[in-house]
């Protein structure tokens, strides 16, 4: 009968190494793959395989994915908590796992790892402390030991040069929101199996729901502690504890009082948040005909950033799903600023507009900047007021009109974005006039200005029939 | 009876001795043969294993070693 074996939530090879190879990449007496085996024992005794999603760190284990058949996300140095709070505020049913090293949680992720644990997000955190950078080469780690020689610390770190190591059950168990912090070791057998019960303990809190769990593990690496393996087992039962001592800092039955769990925001609220009740009775809700790729480029301070808000807000409006990515430089105005808008009927992978199929180029800079970005076929719509070149491209549509001098006939000059968006509106159909003047009145914060941002709508999309229609 | 016994794959294994240093009952050790990557692995040798899994939760390689614990032959009642 066998009776301990290769847990089922490993994969059966691990491709990393080749077709057919079944070992890992980790060094000969390395703490990460007894790590692994105690969580993925865990993973698969309490049946959560199908719904753990597995965030990878930078550093030996960023490879986990090689090694978990569960869901798998890497994430940036230091990330995997605040990635972890995005799957698992996503998706309600899924088990997170962030498992990081100590240069990626307590150097430059501290930060995510602190506020991942302040706002008690449901996670299990593995923590593996060894006392270096491994994957590097031995650098000196945060929690590196007082004295202990590293590649960037050759006679030994000082607490005076290099400062005193961190331990993190310690600082998190000062702060309210985790429900479980223990820290364990994987020094020899008996400090296993205890550490095991442990990560056991912190997956079954997610499984109940209880919220943040933190397990440390004191794990060796015997490469760039230049030891043997054995020796460094030794030397972790030897050293690291004494600093680092194991044992439970938290254990709740339940999460702190007054700390309830925020559901994801619903299709139906999403619409309500962005101003797109069905009060507004519009006239349509036209079918979009192609995906938008609208770039929305000027000053800072013509209104291309709210522009690109009413754009998308309209999109909503009309059921479509959209995007608004703003772009801009420190200045609050007088720099140049664009806004990428994407509207489609599917969902919407990245925010980000390269080559937008519309460009509103309301200065010269930006007709400058974004020229050439547009795709074969596209369109761009150039603000003549303050542009008096033509477009060079024969490949594209160009609309010119006197976008700041509509606008200020309006009676505002800001409001020449709105009367670029009526044309773009007027001209592509991705959005219809009634939208846009129903939507204004909710998106544009200034109540007394509504009235000429819709007159400003009238006099654009007049300007557009009478000037603008057919001209290529 | 059957015997307990460790079942040890021998080109995961990466001769780190952990096992062998760990072992209670010296049943593991380190050959001179060397595996398929590059490594002198370790062998089993039958020295009255009690199944403690302590090799399997010290060896870091997932798929390494597999414990078993002996079983009862079933009983022929002809």
């Amino acid at each position: 009968m066998v009776k301990h074996a290769k847990p089922r939530a490993f994969y059966d090879e691990f491709f990393r190494r080749g077709p057919g190879e079944k070992n890992t990449t980790y060094c000969p007496g390395c703490g990460h793959g007894n790590a692994h085996k105690l969580i993925a024992e865990a993973i698969t005794e309490l049946g959560i395989q199908d719904r753990t999603v597995f965030i990878s760190p930078v550093g030996c284990s960023v490879f986990a994915y090689y090694y978990f058949d569960t869901g798998n996300v890497q994430a940036a140095h230091g990330r995997a908590p605040a990635v972890a709070t995005g799957v698992a505020r996503a998706r309600e049913d899924a088990i997170l796992i962030s498992y990081q090293g100590d240069g990626d949680l307590a150097g430059i992720g501290m930060g995510a790892i602190m506020h991942a644990a302040n706002r008690g997000e449901h996670m299990a955190v593995f923590f593996i402390n060894n006392a270096i950078y491994g994957m590097t080469g031995g650098q000196m780690a945060p929690t590196t030991l007082v004295g202990q020689r590293t590649l960037t610390t050759p006679d030994g770190r000082t607490a005076g040069r290099e400062g005193f190591p961190i331990g993190m059950c310690e600082i998190l168990d000062k702060l309210t929101a985790p429900v479980f912090i223990e820290r364990v070791s994987l020094g020899d057998p008996g400090r296993i199996i205890r550490a095991r019960r442990a990560v056991k303990k912190a997956l079954t809190n997610q499984v109940d729901r209880k919220g943040f769990s933190f397990v440390e593990i004191l794990s060796p690496c015997p490469i760039n502690w230049k030891m043997t393996p054995v020796e460094a087992r030794k030397w972790l039962i030897a050293n690291l504890e004494p600093l680092f001592p194991l044992g439970s800092f938290r254990n709740l039955e339940e999460p702190p009082a007054a700390y309830g769990y925020r559901k994801p925001v619903s299709d139906q609220e999403l619409l309500e948040i962005f101003a797109a009740e069905k009060s507004l009775n519009l006239e349509s809700r036209r079918g979009l005909v192609e995906d938008q790729y609208v770039k929305i480029a000027g000053f800072g301070g013509q209104g291309v950033m709210s522009a690109g808000v009413l754009l998308a807000n309209c999109a909503i409006a009309e059921e479509n799903n959209a995007t608004w990515l703003p772009s801009y430089g420190p200045e609050m105005r007088g720099g140049t600023a664009n806004a990428g808008v994407i509207v489609s009927r599917d969902q919407i992978g990245s925010p980000v507009v390269d080559h937008a199929n519309f460009l509103i180029a309301m200065n010269g800079p930006s007709l400058d900047s974004f020229e050439d970005s547009v795709v074969p076929g596209g369109t761009i719509l150039v603000n003549t007021s303050l542009i008096d070149r033509k477009v060079r491209r024969s490949d594209v549509k160009v609309l010119y009109a006197p976008l700041t001098e509509i606008a200020a006939q309006a009676g505002l000059t800001a409001a020449a974005t709105v009367a670029a968006l009526t044309m773009y509106a007027a001209e592509t159909g991705a959005v219809s006039l009634d939208t846009i003047k129903k939507v204004i009145p909710l998106s544009i914060k200034k109540k007394s200005l509504i009235d000429v941002n819709i007159k400003a709508v009238d006099l654009a999309a007049e300007y557009h029939a009478n000037n603008l229609r057919g001209q290529i | 009876m059957l015997e307990n016994r460790v079942e040890i794959e021998i080109n995961q294994c990466k001769g780190c001795r952990l096992c062998v240093e760990t072992c209670p009952t010296d049943c593991l050790v380190q050959g001179s043969a060397i595996n398929r990557i590059g490594y002198q692995y370790v062998r089993f040798e039958q020295k009255g294993c009690t199944a403690c899994g302590f090799c399997y939760y010290i060896c870091p390689e997932p798929g390494a070693i597999t414990v078993l614990r002996g079983e009862k032959k079933a009983v022929d009642h002809g």
